[in-house]
């Protein structure tokens, strides 16, 4: 059995809505950027430090990065407690998932300290 | 955690073969632990629901190992004047950047795709057998046309 402790929500309507709302909040960054670059031919530095160093921008993209942590913890521990357990793995099943989930914690940690200081640094 | 119990319905419906057992009964703390699970994915057969659901989650983990790409692009692009001319010229003159970008955002167009085929879905739409693999051959097909116009930009 594997229990609910390493999850990111309480339980899974908390992780069920966190996803949808992180998920919006990612789609409408991804559209915003996505017409920057697509928009704009031949990008000089100036126009992509204007636009992404503004203060509003800078916000939303410390916004889609927290959705994005969140997201990708709820992501992989779904997967983490779908393939790596007892019953897929044999015995060694629980050693992996614990391996797995502190492996992508702690890339996620670094991710987000990275792009907070990238944004905010 | 839905996609799985969409899944189990659709073989269900389809009786493409015989529940083997229930494959979300693991998650949930009021039901017997010790029922019968498979997620045996060499065992299972694959409509095209199954298909964008576990290339959903697939995409997922490949957005989150090319993340660390993304965030080193935005980096150096950001640093300075220097650094962003320097990573520009490396995407643009280097194949191998290009094909590993091109890759970043496949992944990230596909799982944003089905994203929105879920969140379409969460609104009651696709919800039937029928609407459910129309939807999901829509988002295929759109999924391979945004990520080709993706590698026609990127080139």
């Amino acid at each position: 059995m594997v229990t609910q402790v390493t999850n990111f929500g309480r339980n899974g309507v908390s992780n069920w809505l966190i996803q949808r709302f992180t998920s919006v909040v990612m789609l409408a960054y991804f559209l915003c950027v996505a017409c920057f670059f697509v928009c704009n031919d031949n990008i000089s530095y100036e126009l992509f430090n204007a636009y992404f160093s503004s203060t509003p921008m800078t916000i939303f993209s410390t916004a889609a990065l927290l959705a994005i942590i969140a997201h990708a913890w709820i992501g992989l521990w779904a997967v983490s407690t779908d393939y790596l357990t007892t019953r897929m793995m044999g015995n060694k099943g629980t050693v992996l998932r614990l391996l797995f989930q502190t492996a992508y914690s702690s890339v996620l940690f670094i991710y987000l300290v990275w792009g907070l200081k990238i944004l905010w640094g | 955690m839905t996609a799985w119990i969409r899944i189990t319905i659709t073989c269900r419906q389809l009786n493409e073969r015989p529940a083997i057992g229930h494959q979300i009964s693991h998650k949930s703390k009021a039901v017997k632990d010790n029922r019968p699970v498979n997620l045996d994915l060499t065992t299972i057969r694959l409509p095209v629901t199954a298909l964008t659901s576990i290339l959903h989650r697939v995409s997922g983990v490949a957005v989150f190992v090319g993340l660390a790409l993304i965030i080193y692009l935005f980096d150096q692009a950001s640093a300075s004047e220097d650094s962003f001319i320097a990573i520009k010229e490396c995407i643009e003159g280097s194949f191998l950047t290009r094909i590993a970008l091109w890759t970043v955002v496949s992944a990230l167009l596909f799982h944003i795709v089905m994203g929105v085929k879920h969140l379409i879905a969460d609104l009651g739409f696709g919800e039937t057998l029928e609407s459910g693999k129309r939807a999901s051959t829509i988002a295929l097909a759109v999924a391979v046309v945004v990520i080709l116009l993706a590698g026609v930009w990127i080139w």
